[in-house]
């Protein structure tokens, strides 16, 4: 038996290493590693709890901004603090934008170079690309001359024998089985979408001053004023204008480019349907509402949880059900390593173990990773994309199961296949098409709401910190472009006693557990097959369907932080 | 020597650009770096060279927000750089191979292409217990980090935590994050600080490299000139409003949807040095402060722990109601007080700068009150 080992992964958000096990030509076991560290909700303890989402949001700069609003929502809720409808809407269009701009990345910039053959697209003849663009969709760009430039370019850059971010991958490996023609349409749409994200991703900036790391939250609501009058407001009628372009924009990209492209890619790999299936439990924590987050009814994304792949019943969420394990990581718990905590309970020491560096291999069978095992009723639970469709199909939410049930008639295909490394792919383009509807209708509901004079964005009862009690503490959650994103905060007086972040590539990216379950990532390997052991293209196939964040997924409090002290405010 | 205008155009064509595109970049970048026009032809000459530049990105203890800023750039189009500015040989988070063929890949920059390549560094570089906070390939940062910058021409370190630690560093630094300067003394560095960086500036120095072949001009803290010479307080669109005693004292109140100064909201700008308020971020669309939020100062020296409180007022930025001299503040940081007067200037004179608002508004507002 052979160990692979791949690390870096590269085409994810941080630094990740899988050891896997091969036997024949497929993978018997797998173990997934977190290898990087920083301690931020150590550095978060004693802060001002009104300012800690500025801290959390760097957690992540791909899924910027999704820790800032779980990091105000735990706060908000610690504090009982309901923000304005306006709040609500502003703070789905950036989140929503965040997941409409983070699956089109994914999918070309992340995930389509396992898939397509960029030196194989020199091959292609253009006027074929050209009747095959047309036959799928009326995106303008698809003319033989446009195809024949970009495929110059590349014919160029190949030429020149500088391949830039081209270079040493696995051009030519066997498991790459699309046409030239095919290659070349997706390769112009890699360069496409790569213009479309950043003049896209301007709606974060119109609504948080930037992007990456927008910064327009506050506990209690949203620091962009509304007033159709005022021109320095910053909503007001010329910026909704603004709005409206992006995201029809946006909408117009996903239903012409991306949606198109997955439907012609996925027949030709249909054999993914049967690999990458994993845990076959999915958990949301649903979100997506213009009223109350405490009324979970009314979500977009359904909260619950579905076990065992059985799509007849959705277990309702308790979130007292999470614990996290540590007893292959590089952490200790005080009082034995043999159970899981709560976040609330949350204890973290880190503490290395792993081989001295440089390293050649892990020693898996013990601690092995920085990150945590999440576990939800003592079982593994994969989150995402995935997670958010199985769980609204089985509720049987309108919009997403109108979607599924599309696609499954479009592959004549019964609900299973979605338990797949294409099935992740799969689950991620219809999710972003509904996403896409929503965006648009937000946009509307926020000018309705300014036009009507009803322009009320922040709540103010709760910002000066002596209206707070003496304790409180709070969970705030989000469902991320990458799945289920929990922080629980703990107040005392007017500054962070604990902070707990539970991210959805921790649930997903994990290590085994006291019970030896793996992970999501994990368990997704087994059974992969691996044609060539020294270009596992296989591996980064089911891996990167998950889509990992890996900074995002390690995580620990505890130790002393700086004291918040008042500064002589006059 | 410029190439002639024959060379010029055959170059262009090769690297697939049109004329009109890269002029277009280039006039953005001499504007940027504030150099004069003449200098056009010989940016134009320097991005347009057949054999390109290789550049490596190195990711540390980050969490990608410089890389996914780079990739919002607009200027230069990020394909427009991977495909034909620079060949940029390796970066993780979006390059196409994996384990041992990265590894080889930067290999060969740093064996074949010694003291000819730029290395740009994202995220902090962890120090303590042997450096076992972040490894990559299985070596650590710290010695990934070292060899890297080492062999190249010149390290560019972007944003906070790359230049001085950033959060990652700030209290109590459980892992001994420091940034690249620290961890690998004696290189040819420039500091980019920023949360994020600002691609733009990133940009205008590696074409100020490759124009010139050298950096651009630092400060103390090797941050360039062009872009971190100047008080955020004195560049903003909101200064009359300070000047004036038009604050916003409550978020969503009347004088925020008016675009009022956030000074009592806790602003750091008055503390802060960086070009926001000119170069702006996403496509010149917006920057904090214009999206109602006060600023954090990110690219200030250790930011984190200096600067929090966020939503704490400074307590002693002088100079309230237009008698006063605009700039006080600013004059303690870096001197730059030419911004703070010509804002204040203009008012004086009666010109309309973009911010000012409706005479209604300032006639509605009771005088400036002094505070402190």
């Amino acid at each position: 038996m052979a160990r692979i080992v791949v690390d870096p992964i590269a085409r994810i958000e941080g630094h990740l290493r899988i050891e896997a096990q091969l036997e024949g030509n497929g993978i018997k076991d797998a173990w997934s590693s977190g290898t990087m560290f920083r301690g931020i909700e150590m550095i978060l303890k004693d802060r001002d709890p009104r300012e800690a989402w500025i801290w959390a949001q760097r957690i992540c700069g791909v899924c910027t901004m999704v820790h800032a609003l779980a990091s105000v929502r735990a706060v908000e809720d610690a504090l009982q603090i309901e923000v304005p409808e306006n709040a609500q809407v502003v703070r789905n269009i950036i989140a929503g934008s965040q997941l409409l701009q983070d699956h089109v990345v994914h999918f070309y910039h992340l995930h389509a170079l396992d898939w397509v053959d960029v030196v194989s697209a020199l091959r292609a003849d253009p006027g074929k690309t050209a009747s095959l663009a047309q036959s799928i969709s009326n995106y303008e760009k698809s003319s033989p001359t446009y195809f024949k430039g970009i495929q110059d370019r590349v014919k160029a850059l190949v030429d020149s024998k500088q391949l830039s971010l081209f270079t040493q991958a696995y051009w030519g490996h066997p498991a790459y089985i699309l046409p030239p023609e095919v290659n070349l349409m997706a390769v112009a749409h890699y360069l496409e979408a790569l213009e479309w994200q950043k003049d896209f991703i301007r709606i974060h900036a119109v609504l948080g001053g930037k992007n990456p790391h927008p910064q327009t939250f506050l506990v209690g609501g949203m620091s962009t004023a509304l007033d159709p009058n005022e021109p320095f407001a910053v909503v007001n009628n010329e910026n909704i204008n603004i709005l409206r372009r992006l995201v029809a924009g946006a909408k117009k990209f996903i239903e012409q480019v991306y949606i198109p492209d997955v439907v012609a890619i996925a027949p030709f790999y249909k054999e993914w349907f049967k690999y990458g299936e994993g845990l076959g439990n999915f958990l949301c924590y649903g979100d997506y509402t213009n009223g109350s987050m405490k009324d979970p009814s009314k979500f977009l994304f359904p909260r619950g949880v579905v076990f065992n792949r059985d799509l007849s019943t959705v277990h309702p969420f308790d979130p007292a059900q999470v614990t996290e394990f540590v007893n292959h990581s590089w952490y200790e718990y005080k009082d034995g390593d043999d159970k899981g905590k709560h976040p609330w309970e949350g204890q973290t020491h880190p503490k290395y173990t792993g081989p001295k560096p440089p390293y050649e291999f892990l020693d898996v069978d013990k601690k092995y990773t920085w990150l945590k095992a999440p576990r939800y009723r003592g079982k593994p639970m994969e989150v995402g994309p995935l997670a958010r469709m199985v769980v609204g199909y089985a509720a049987g939410q309108p919009d997403i199961k109108a979607a599924v049930d599309g696609l499954l008639k479009a592959l004549n295909a019964p609900p299973a296949v979605l338990f797949s490394t294409l099935g992740r792919i799969a689950a991620r383009a219809l999710e972003t098409q509904v996403m896409a509807k929503h965006v648009v209708d937000w946009v509307e509901l926020l000018a309705n709401n300014m036009n009507r004079g009803k322009v009320s964005i922040f709540n103010a009862a709760k910002w000066d910190p002596s209206s707070w009690g003496a304790s409180s503490r709070g969970f705030g959650f989000h469902e991320a472009p990458r799945g289920a994103l929990g922080h629980w905060v703990d107040i005392e007086g007017r500054s962070i006693k604990n902070y707990q972040a539970v991210v959805p590539t921790t649930w997903n990216g994990g290590p085994r557990d006291t019970q030896g379950q793996r992970g999501a990532y994990e368990a997704a390997l087994i059974n992969t097959p691996v044609a060539k052991a020294d270009q596992p293209l296989e591996i980064m196939r089911t891996i990167h369907s998950f889509d990992p964040c890996i900074a995002c997924a390690v995580h620990v409090v505890d130790a002393k932080g700086r004291p918040y002290t008042k500064l002589n405010i006059g | 020597m410029l190439p002639s205008q024959m060379d010029l155009t055959g170059a262009l064509q090769e690297s697939g650009i049109s004329r009109r595109k890269i002029l277009k970049f280039c006039s953005a970048m001499v504007a940027t770096l504030a150099l004069p026009d003449r200098y056009l032809a010989q940016v134009t000459a320097a991005v347009s060279k057949p054999k390109k530049p290789t550049l490596v990105w190195l990711q540390f203890q980050d969490c990608t927000g410089c890389s996914e800023s780079m990739l919002r750039s607009s200027s230069p189009d990020v394909a427009d750089v991977v495909l034909d500015i620079l060949s940029w040989e390796y970066h993780e988070v979006v390059m196409a191979a994996s384990g041992k063929q990265a590894d080889a890949a930067l290999e060969r920059v740093v064996k074949e292409e010694k003291g000819k390549y730029l290395v740009i560094v994202e995220g902090s570089i962890p120090t303590a217990e042997g450096g076992i906070y972040c490894t990559i390939g299985g070596r650590t940062a710290l010695d990934i980090a070292t060899e890297v910058c080492k062999n190249a021409a010149a390290t560019i370190a972007v944003g906070a935590c790359a230049w001085d630690g950033g959060l990652v560093r700030s209290t109590p630094n459980p892992t001994g994050a420091v940034g690249v300067g620290e961890a690998v003394p004696g290189i040819k560095l420039i500091n980019m600080p920023g949360c994020p960086h600002n691609p733009v500036n990133t940009a205008a120095v590696l074409v100020h490299y490759l124009t010139f072949g050298d950096l651009p001009a630092v400060d103390q803290y090797n941050r360039p000139l062009f872009a971190y010479g100047r008080v955020i307080h004195d560049q903003c669109e909101r200064r009359a409003h300070f000047d004036a005693g038009r604050f916003v004292t409550e978020w969503g109140d009347d004088g925020h949807r008016k675009g009022w100064c956030l000074y009592k909201m806790g602003c750091k700008g008055p503390q802060a040095t960086f070009n926001c308020p000119t170069a702006m971020w996403n496509d010149h669309t917006s920057w904090p402060i214009r999206a109602g939020h006060g600023c954090i100062a990110c690219a200030s020296p250790r930011f984190w722990d200096t600067k929090s409180p966020f939503y704490d007022r400074l307590p002693s930025v002088p100079g309230f109601g237009v008698e006063v001299t605009a700039g006080q503040i600013g004059l303690g940081l870096v001197g730059a007080t030419i911004a703070g007067v010509t804002a204040h200037g203009l008012i004086n004179i009666g010109l309309r700068p973009r911010t000012r608002p409706s005479e209604e508004a300032v006639e509605a507002k009771p005088a400036p009150k002094k505070e402190n």
